[in-house]
């Protein structure tokens, strides 16, 4: 028995344990350099828009495994939008910021109702803005700049996206980072015991007070890892927070709001949603709304650590989304998969793609390797299914 | 004696759980229409997947003797290289290709790597024709009208060089007037020397066209009549043949009857096809049910006793509504919405559990609380406790068997899964309970259990609308029962008058005049 429950704990975690081992590997293949305090601070701010954008597909793809191929040339399109607003009209950061995410609601209000009311199939209503965006963008760029790109933001906007909290000098110890670190890895101790305190009181199942301890013990050590590194680094980047409160809400939705379980049930069984009276229309909409939103404070944080839009900015982005998602046990074909499944597989595809990086693997083979780990990842989550069926 | 074409001998098959036929034989002359009759899953159709292959040699016990020759059909191809030919309730045709297209399917002419149009439209042409279509057979699918695509659907039966036509419940979804046409096709056909078998509910077609009729009840037959004989054989021969079993005690005592004011009424209700606006799924029908009430609905399979119950709920089915719907005496101006039925505490529980019903890889708590998710939220915030309390309450309530009600409801035997479906419902705490065949497909045991809860409801004050197509279920449970037959209500009896008999009689006496 304790075997058994055992190995279902492993199975349930897999894609974390393989995550570790493919960390652990590159550790010895770049001798330490992924462990180095930059390479933290890279890996967050490299992936941010990975994180953003993969909560927004992930909502999509609960939905009957529906996803956004718009979404990369959406973000190029916003930052020139972004550009032209805070560059050649030097209007204000908090004035642009607002334009541009009610250009995303715009779009996302568009998309919403013809996937929603009209029925267009969602790969189809967004495979227009992908061939038109880029295109609408590149144009807009190379109409405001002879090199076809705009740069620099202005610092604020940089600060917001892509700047420190309580910035320090590198090699300067931050202590509000580390302090903030503490403070995270107490909160989560405190809530694993009070829900388990919690579930007990009432009678319910609950996890064993090893196995609470061990999920508590590796969550915050993990935390403290993480926030001492970046402490070490000048502190906690800005876009980190953007990460970690989306990752927070919508974990949150998914799993505690009437609204997120809506999202699985017509994911899960469309007619029997309709039947118990679930608006199943409102929720496809909302999926596409809430894509498009999430996709303009993806494009805030690309364009703000890149400094300037240009007309490749975003490319493939949408790739990066699905494959997180992927990767990360959410079901191709809807109502299965969380936030914090897409969350461990992005990181893990932003490990691959550092540790490539840093030990300068040819781009090609990097791209073959991205194939074959997503490849493996689906065939892998599909064999452990039908095993358990 | 003419020669025998085709005999099936003591067939027998099982699915897990089910004897689904027991030792059923079958012998079919050349030359002659033999009419298969029977209830609902009495086997008509399981016995005409296993002589065309559908279910494999090896599958079942027993022979097929075809022209002479043991058969051992491994697929429905091998059947059809013989000349059988099946033609399915469902028209299985595509509806956006041409009709010449539809009748070669998955049998295209030509060569190995080229199909020949040329010869597949002039072909097609000349079997439409024979069953008296004047249309192209390069005109799509989708432009003619059902009774037409019946006829498609024969001569693309012809096409495959049938001597052997079955044909199962052919004219259920045609009007009168197309029935009677096919029919006298069928005539002409056997004039010309083939051999059909017809499956049909409908006992005045049967005496219209058949040689012989044999009766199929619970998976045995039970005898095979000759329509030619001394005397004609009347409708209620053939009735007692099909009903003829005991009924045992099956059904548990109604305890603490009390039936109370008319609560739900609705008159004069009207719904269209949603896909053919000029087929009337619902025509005119007037029903009420009082509280405390079990009332029954019975009626043959595609009679419309699903549409008239999901048009009900919010409008869920159908288009073009008309008639008016009452509540506690006041009418409801109802609008095209599932939220706004339950609202109104209406509850159409499904016949379709898994298709429509249960979201199978979710768990039984979350598929229990679907319907009424505000009652265990605050503010859209779930309270998972609270759910799970509820998930724990209704599977005590309803002897859901489970380790858990986190366990998937996937994972779940019939019985229990419809357990979880009722729990769904009842907890969003309807008046007014549409039950669609609630106990298809599951064991005797969990039909008791389930018939327990109904009477349960009943007795604490809510109305219940029993759908069926079982009529000792009908008759054991209900205090009331509406007979319904081709989209209207045929009869309406009082429990106590109620026999299979005539309830079989009021559904016969309604499709009269073909």
């Amino acid at each position: 028995m304790e075997n058994k429950s055992f190995l279902a704990t492993l199975k349930k975690n897999a894609m974390l344990i393989v995550m570790v081992l493919v960390y652990l590997f590159f550790m010895v293949l770049t001798r330490g350099g992924i462990f180095k305090p930059s390479s933290f601070t890279e890996l967050i701010n490299q992936n941010a828009y990975v994180y953003i954008l993969g909560t927004g597909m992930l909502m999509c793809m609960l939905t009957g495994g529906n996803i956004d191929l718009s979404c990369g040339a959406f973000v190029c399109l916003l930052g020139a939008f972004g550009g032209v607003f805070m560059i050649v009209r030097g209007m204000g950061v908090g004035v642009s910021i607002l334009l541009l995410l009610a250009i995303g609601v715009i779009y996302g209000v568009f998309l919403g109702f013809l996937i929603a009311y009209i029925h267009i199939p969602p790969w189809i209503a967004t495979l227009a803005g992908y061939l038109a965006f880029r295109g609408l963008g590149t144009s807009i760029l190379s109409n405001n700049s002879k090199t076809g790109s705009l740069a620099p933001f202005p610092v604020k906007f940089q600060n917001i996206f892509y700047g420190r909290v309580f910035q320090t000098e590198k090699g300067i110890f931050n202590w509000p980072c580390f302090l903030f670190g503490i403070l995270a890895a107490a909160a989560v101790v405190l809530v694993v015991f009070m829900t388990r305190k919690n579930r007990l009181a009432k009678g319910y199942e609950a996890d064993t007070i090893r196995a609470a301890a061990l999920k508590s013990g590796i969550s915050s050590a993990a935390i403290i890892l993480v926030m001492t590194k970046l402490s070490m680094d000048g502190g906690i980047p800005t876009t980190l927070l953007w990460v970690a409160g989306i990752v927070l809400i919508y974990s949150f939705i998914t799993s505690k709001t009437t609204v997120g379980r809506h999202f699985y049930i017509v994911g899960g069984n469309m007619e029997a949603a309709r039947l118990s009276g679930v608006n199943t229309r409102r929720i496809m909409f909302l999926a596409y709304l809430n894509m498009a939103i999430l996709t303009a404070i993806a494009t805030f944080t690309v364009v703000a650590r890149s400094q300037s839009a240009y007309a490749d900015v975003g490319k493939n982005f949408e790739m990066d989304a699905i494959s997180a998602c992927v990767v990360g046990g959410v079901s191709a074909s809807g109502g299965a998969g969380s936030v914090l499944g897409m969350v461990i597989g992005a990181t893990l595809i932003g490990i691959i793609n550092l540790g490539m990086s840093l030990i300068s693997l040819d781009a090609n083979y990097q791209r073959v390797v991205k194939g074959f780990v997503l490849l493996a990842a689906v065939v892998f989550d599909i064999l452990s299914k039908k095993r358990e069926s | 004696m003419a020669k025998i074409l085709l005999e099936m001998k003591n067939i027998t098959k099982t699915f897990p759980g089910v004897k689904a036929l027991d030792n059923v034989n079958l012998q079919v002359e050349e030359g002659e229409i033999h009419a298969l009759v029977g209830e609902n899953g009495a086997g008509k159709s399981t016995l005409m997947n296993v002589l065309s292959g559908i279910y494999p040699h090896g599958t079942y016990e027993g022979d097929i003797i075809y022209d002479g020759q043991v058969c051992k059909f491994s697929n429905i191809k091998d059947s059809e290289k013989l000349g059988i030919v099946i033609i399915h309730q469902e028209l299985a045709l595509v509806p956006e290709m041409t009709i010449g297209e539809n009748m070669y399917l998955g049998n295209e002419c030509g060569h190995k790597f080229a199909i020949d149009w040329n010869k597949t439209y002039s072909e097609a042409d000349k079997y439409l024709k024979m069953v008296g279509l004047q249309e192209s057979s390069k005109i799509q699918v989708k432009t003619i009208g059902t009774g037409k695509q019946q006829l498609v659907e024969i001569a693309k039966a012809l096409a495959k060089k049938a001597k052997l036509l079955i044909l199962d419940e052919p004219t259920s979804s045609l009007n009168e007037e197309d029935s009677r046409a096919l029919l006298d096709l069928m005539l002409s056909f056997k004039k010309q020397g083939m051999t059909m078998i017809i499956i049909t509910h409908k006992l005045n077609e049967v005496s219209y066209v058949a040689d012989k009729i044999t009766v199929i009840r619970d998976g045995s037959t039970i005898e095979t009549i000759d329509n030619h004989g001394a005397e004609p054989v009347s409708e209620e021969r053939i009735i007692k043949g099909m009903v003829g079993r005991e009924m045992t005690n099956r059904f548990p005592k109604r305890e603490n009857v009390r039936i109370g004011d008319v609560k739900m009424e609705i008159s004069h209700w009207t719904v269209h096809h949603p896909l053919y606006p000029e087929k009337k799924v619902v025509d005119d029908v007037s029903m009420y049910v009082r509280q405390g009430e079990v009332v029954g609905i019975y009626g043959l399979m595609g009679a419309g006793r699903t549409e008239l119950a999901m048009s009900i709920f919010g409008q869920s089915y159908g288009v073009n509504f008309s008639g008016e719907l009452k509540l506690d005496g006041k009418p409801i101006k109802m609008r095209k919405s599932e939220a706004d039925a339950i609202k109104h505490k209406i509850a159409y529980v499904t016949e379709d559990r898994k298709g429509n019903g249960l979201v199978l890889s979710q768990s039984i708590k979350v598929n229990t609380s679907l319907a009424n998710l505000d009652a265990i939220s605050n503010n859209m915030v779930i309270d998972g406790d609270r759910e799970y309390a509820v998930a724990e309450e209704y599977r005590d309530k309803l002897k859901i068997k489970t380790p858990s009600v986190e366990q998937l409801v996937g994972n779940l035997s019939g019985g229990n899964q419809q357990k979880v479906l009722l729990a769904k419902w009842m907890f969003a705490e309807p008046d007014i309970l549409l039950l669609d065949e609630p106990t298809r497909g599951i064991d005797v045991g969990a039909k008791y259990e389930i018939y327990c809860i109904i009477n349960d409801l009943a007795a604490a004050g809510k109305c219940v609308v029993l759908i069926s197509s079982e009529l000792p279920e009908v008759l054991g449970m209900s205090d009331r029962i509406y007979i319904m037959n081709e989209a209207r209500i045929v009869g309406e009896m009082k429990a106590e008058e109620a026999t299979q008999e005539n309830i079989m009689a009021a559904i016969l006496r309604s499709g009269r005049g073909v």
